[in-house]
């Protein structure tokens, strides 16, 4: 099974820290993605920009709107993502429990991937 | 992360939204920043044994507006006070005041604590120290760093912007629309006073001590930019500092002097920060609403996307400079975009371009240094020498004073090879 892990956090906090504290966080996380990539269970992953930079389209009769983000004032922003491919759900929570370790303060969110394209950017 | 440096970095991301909601209550900024600081003390003591708690700012307006309203009550009646630990139960407030802080309210919270620290009265590195003191919660010794001045003088320059901002009178109504888009204005040019504190490191050994600045002023107008995510203007204004930024590493050499953008290694600029400047820009531009802010970072980014010096778009440069002389008029704007002409032109028609702005840049550094290299770059050495000359007197750092000799040895040295 594909598993996609979403981690979110509070940006005002992320962005209060310090670029050595950005670095300490990041190289603890890749720490445990190291020996799991290892197992060649590890698919993208993406860190996103701030939701300052993010922009919103919808529907809503008509043409489609296209608006400045983040969608909502929500506490709580997604700031990127992993995806990995696990036998089940106890085998990504180990990884996940692990992430969250290494990054107090965030909150992982663990969605089975129903449908995955690698698609063709980058190659 | 320790569980310190977690607190620490709690307290710096919820102070202006808890600061701003405590200065609201209390109308008073002495005591807003006692409740502030008595709230952190008693989440020292309860956060790192109950965990921390789900909104920080929440809990910390909560608390402090108790500890402060325990105050006013001690001074005035001499009541005992409820024991800590009824106050430390506080699951159900921290929800309730959570939902009301989703509202809009402490937008203008957080703008209102950024306002008084632009008192027109207060000169620029006032407003600056107080900001940083106010909003950001940096230590008066970590400013005093950053301006390279001494701990007391710093505590007394804050001292006195704060009693001259209490005396002034805090503007508490919840501002109009006009308001609200004139306070956003002041504030923004306020944060790029921040910003440019921290750039104008004049050295290699100074720009590690000035940096936080710039990543506070970076900070803070992200921070603008959320509470109003609409405003083309901030998006610029956060673009810009981005992309300046993104230049840190590149901009003195081994010896700690400055390197012009044209002989920086590109490859020591930071892309993160390049692509995050880029991708603002082009939200900023949908909103066809050109402002200086945003004129400005899209010249950076004309710089950053240049691969090489020799690819930079002087062209489109020129035009942007032309648009900003048109929002923004001043002969300092003007000059600048002399280098853009001369690139495009050649150095008789920059020359032509800023020879009428003399009589009012006559006391001013660049000016004289790009008449000298416009010069230089005609052959006629003489005056180019005087114009140097002219700038070293002017210089504000030896460091830019040794960059004009290093021009003025070239002088000597072609002089040399050609006689």
């Amino acid at each position: 099974m594909l598993y996609a892990v979403l981690c979110y956090h509070n940006e005002a906090v992320t962005e209060a820290w310090t670029q050595a504290e950005d670095d300490t966080v990041i190289g603890r996380l890749t720490a445990v993605l190291e020996p799991v990539a290892k197992q060649g269970k590890v698919g993208p992953v993406a860190r996103l920009m701030p939701t300052t930079a993010a922009t919103i389209v919808r529907q809503s009769g008509g043409e489609p709107l296209v608006l400045d983000g983040p969608f909502a004032e929500t506490k709580e922003q997604l700031l990127g993502f992993y995806t990995f491919e696990c036998e089940s759900l106890e085998e990504v929570l180990d990884i996940v429990r692990d992430l969250s370790k290494a990054n107090p303060g965030a909150t992982y969110e663990v969605r089975p991937i129903r449908r995955f394209k690698p698609g063709t950017a980058g190659q | 992360m320790t569980d310190i440096a977690w607190i620490d970095t709690a307290f710096a991301s919820a102070r202006p939204q808890a600061l701003g909601a405590l200065l609201r209550y209390f109308r008073d900024l002495d005591t807003a920043e006692e409740a502030f600081q008595e709230a952190c003390l008693r989440a020292l003591k309860t956060w790192p044994q109950k965990g921390p708690p789900r909104d920080p700012a929440a809990w910390l307006i909560f608390v402090g507006r108790n500890a402060a309203l325990d105050g006013v009550r001690r001074g005035r009646k001499q009541e005992p006070l409820p024991p800590d630990e009824m106050l430390s139960d506080l699951e159900d407030a921290e929800a309730d005041m959570a939902e009301r802080l989703d509202g809009a309210e402490y937008r203008d919270d957080i703008l209102r604590l950024l306002f008084i620290c632009c008192h027109p009265d207060l000169p620029a590195t006032q407003q600056i120290a107080l900001a940083l003191r106010i909003v950001s919660g940096l230590s008066v010794r970590q400013i005093a760093r950053a301006f390279l001045v001494g701990e007391s003088a710093m505590e007394q320059r804050i001292t006195r912007a704060k009693a001259k901002v209490a005396n002034a009178g805090v503007p508490f109504e919840a501002p109009g629309a006009p308001e609200r888009a004139q306070r956003l204005s002041i504030v923004a040019a306020m944060i790029y006073l921040v910003f440019n504190e921290g750039y104008s490191a004049a050295n290699s050994e100074e720009a590690p001590l000035r940096a936080p600045l710039c990543d506070e002023a970076i900070r803070l107008a992200r921070l603008l930019l959320r509470l109003f995510p609409a405003e083309p203007e901030i998006m610029g204004l956060t673009a810009l500092m981005l992309l300046q930024h993104s230049r840190t590493a590149a901009r003195f050499d081994a010896r700690g002097s400055i390197v012009l953008l044209e002989d920086q290694d590109r490859s020591r600029w930071n892309q993160g920060m390049i692509a995050e400047g880029l991708a603002l820009i082009d939200k900023a531009i949908r909103h066809r609403s050109p402002g200086p802010y945003q004129v400005q970072a899209a010249i950076a980014a004309l710089h950053a996307r240049a691969a090489e010096a020799k690819d930079t778009d002087w062209a489109q440069i020129d035009l942007l400079y032309a648009t900003l002389e048109r929002l923004q008029p001043s002969p300092v704007v003007t000059l600048n975009r002399a280098v853009a002409v001369a690139k495009l032109l050649g150095p008789q028609a920059a020359l032509e371009l800023i020879e009428p702005l003399a009589p009012r840049l006559s006391g001013y550094f660049y000016f004289f240094g790009v008449r000298g290299a416009l010069l230089q770059q005609l052959g006629r050495s003489a005056e180019a020498r005087e114009a140097f000359n002219q700038a070293i007197a002017l210089a504000n750092t030896a460091a830019e004073a040794a960059h004009i000799r290093m021009h003025l040895d070239r002088l000597q040295q072609d002089g040399a090879a050609s006689a």
